[in-house]
């Protein structure tokens, strides 16, 4: 039988695979071509049967699973521990894990163990004399690197939306094989007391649209703030309803809404929407800028968007440049119509 | 409570960053404590004021690096600042930066919390945090958005996930990384920089860590500046909103990116 040289971590919650799992798989079958070898694939915790079943489709040639509870909720010792047993017994030569928050953690984690080079969040990969070359974003995407892993087993990570789904091909089929856990409950030390599900917002990273409000979201001159709000509860007020706009037009769109770092530091919206060098990076279709200037923060978290328009008031904001449509006006009043005229469009 | 923080000095975010003859070119480049790094720095402290005891914050960089341990942790409230300097970690990875994060930590001895930022705005790496919890056999608990119970023996954290919210409950000693939810960061007065610049800074160097020059994996053979935006702006003009977004929705339908 050939040997597998590719293992690749699917990210899943409550048997739904995360996008980026698949991403990351379709990465394994094209470096199984340039390295020879086959590919499998891991996926833990309640639901994983369904999704390793899921797996031969989008290019896996084994599909291990463990349902165990010790696994049910995402802890970082177990599953690192069983990404480090089934690397280890495998055999392969490269790990691969979507860019997801427990993707990275686990892929630094099993690179101590497994005495591999990490290379976190990839964009491009290629292969020279059978070893990885991969493509980097560093100082938050304003410059790439260039990035080679020494020794006998290599250890990625891939962002989210840098790579192409691969098409599900149903004629691909097999049987998952349950593994074993590794660690007993006894020796995992942390405990999960509690999780709160987020209310079923479109996530950023995974967003194939997103709109982003920013500071001039707040400046809305010709609304009246209710009475008693002091400074600076009267700004936020006002600016949460121009987040109003911006939200539904991401509605409109299917997309999800951002913000620029002005926006979350002034209190606008949480911090979980915020998008630039110390909020998340993101990779969307299509990108509409509400009333940011284009901070080069932010510029770094957005700028591989395919499609980027931008509403701004001022005519010279920066944002502009990387725009493929520009507005220049009130985005109070050219929001609303364009989500209207999309509505129309998209038979909304 | 022993609490390390491990902070970084890295280029402003707002700095302007190119490649040139496959280097990375700083140019004039603020240097700063990695933005993610403050918030490690604030949960520190805001555990050491819940729990008392004390704050060392440690960093490995060169001697320009002091300025972080002097502004941002002593001056904030920080009981100790270590600086780790050799010329052997000029290349080094994030697997080697961890093992000597690591070393030192042991050095320190008896640390029951380790708090790291989520990543630093230079390699963007994130995993220096996760790794030296490894090196160490401690549980690692990232993104931490908030600290209910900060030991002595326990430590329960609110954390950030993909899906939502998790309430996780360790032993210490542990290790965490920190999220910008933890809330606002104190400001240092100028007074307390002042003072904090008086004090005396121990400098640590590999062998002082009984440490040879650790091996680093991965290299940056080459940066490059991407490519710049293929991108014509077209402006939308009209007489009224309405006919600016008639005209923006053909557009992009016609761009078939929907």
């Amino acid at each position: 039988m050939m040997s597998t040289s590719i293992l690749v971590f699917i990210d899943q919650f409550n048997g739904a695979a995360l996008p980026a799992s698949w991403e990351s798989l379709g990465v394994g079958r094209s470096l199984a071509i340039k390295l020879g070898g086959s590919v499998a694939c891991l996926v833990l915790g309640s639901g994983a049967q369904r999704v390793a079943s899921e797996a031969f489709a989008y290019g896996a040639d084994a599909a291990y699973f463990s349902e165990d509870p010790t696994l049910t909720g995402y802890r970082l010792e177990p599953y690192a521990a069983m990404l480090t047993k089934t690397a280890r017994d495998l055999a392969v030569q490269v790990v691969l894990f979507p860019t997801t928050g427990r993707g990275r953690e686990l892929a630094a984690t099993t690179a101590i163990d497994l005495q591999a080079g990490v290379m976190p969040d990839v964009t491009a990969i290629d292969v020279q004399d059978g070893q990885l070359v991969v493509t980097r974003p560093v100082y938050a995407g304003k410059l790439l690197a260039q990035t080679l892993a020494s020794g006998p087993v290599q250890i990625v990570t891939t962002r989210t939306r840098a790579f192409e789904k691969p098409l599900a091909d149903p004629s691909r089929q097999g049987s998952p094989q349950a593994v074993d856990a590794v660690l007993p409950e006894a020796d995992i030390r942390t405990r999960i007391l509690e999780l709160a599900a987020a209310r079923g917002e479109v996530s950023l990273g995974d967003a194939a649209v997103i709109v982003s409000g920013g500071r001039g979201v707040s400046n809305n001159p010709a609304l009246q703030p209710p009475a008693g709000l002091d400074e600076k509860a009267a700004e936020i007020w006002r600016a949460q309803q121009g987040f109003k706009l911006v939200g539904e037009l991401a509605a409109v769109l299917g997309g999800a809404v951002g913000a620029s770092r002005a926006a979350v530091d002034a209190g606008y919206v949480p911090y979980s929407h915020q998008v630039g060098q110390t909020g998340k990076m993101v990779s969307p279709d299509l990108y509409v800028a509400c009333g940011i200037s284009g901070a080069i923060q932010h510029l770094a978290g957005m700028r591989t968007s395919k499609y980027i328009i931008a509403i701004n008031k001022d005519p010279d904001a920066p944002i502009f440049k990387l725009a493929r449509f520009g507005v220049v006006g009130d985005l109070y009043a050219i929001l609303p119509a364009f989500a209207e005229a999309m509505r129309k469009r998209l038979g909304k | 409570l022993k609490i390390v923080v491990c902070i970084k000095q890295v280029p402003d975010s707002a700095a302007r960053i190119v490649a040139e003859g496959g280097q990375v070119v700083l140019g004039d480049a603020l240097l700063v404590i990695n933005p993610w790094d403050e918030y490690a720095v604030e949960a520190a402290l805001l555990c050491m004021e819940a729990a008392g005891g004390e704050v060392i914050a440690i960093t490995v960089g060169g001697e320009g690096a002091r300025d972080i341990l002097v502004k941002e942790a002593l001056a904030k409230g920080c009981s100790q600042a270590i600086l780790i300097t050799d010329p052997a970690l000029q290349n080094a990875d994030s697997q080697a930066i961890a093992r000597v994060l690591a070393a030192a930590i042991q050095k320190i001895g008896e640390v029951d919390l380790i708090c790291f930022g989520r990543q630093a705005i230079d390699g963007d790496m994130g995993v220096t945090g996760a790794q030296t919890a490894r090196l160490l056999g401690l549980p690692f608990i990232s993104l931490v958005s908030a600290i209910p119970t900060c030991g002595p023996d326990v430590l329960k954290v609110e954390r950030s996930i993909d899906e939502g919210r998790q309430v996780v409950e360790t032993p210490l000693p542990a290790a965490i990384s920190v999220g910008k939810d933890i809330g606002e960061v104190r400001i240092a007065s100028f007074i307390n920089i002042r003072k904090a610049s008086r004090a005396v800074i121990p400098v640590w160097n590999l062998a002082d860590l009984g440490l040879q020059t650790p091996a680093s994996l991965v290299s940056w053979p080459a940066v490059t500046n991407p490519p710049a935006r293929q991108v014509t702006t077209e402006m939308i003009t009209g007489n009224s909103p309405q006919e600016i977004a008639e005209k923006l929705a053909d557009k992009l339908m016609a761009e078939k990116v929907l």
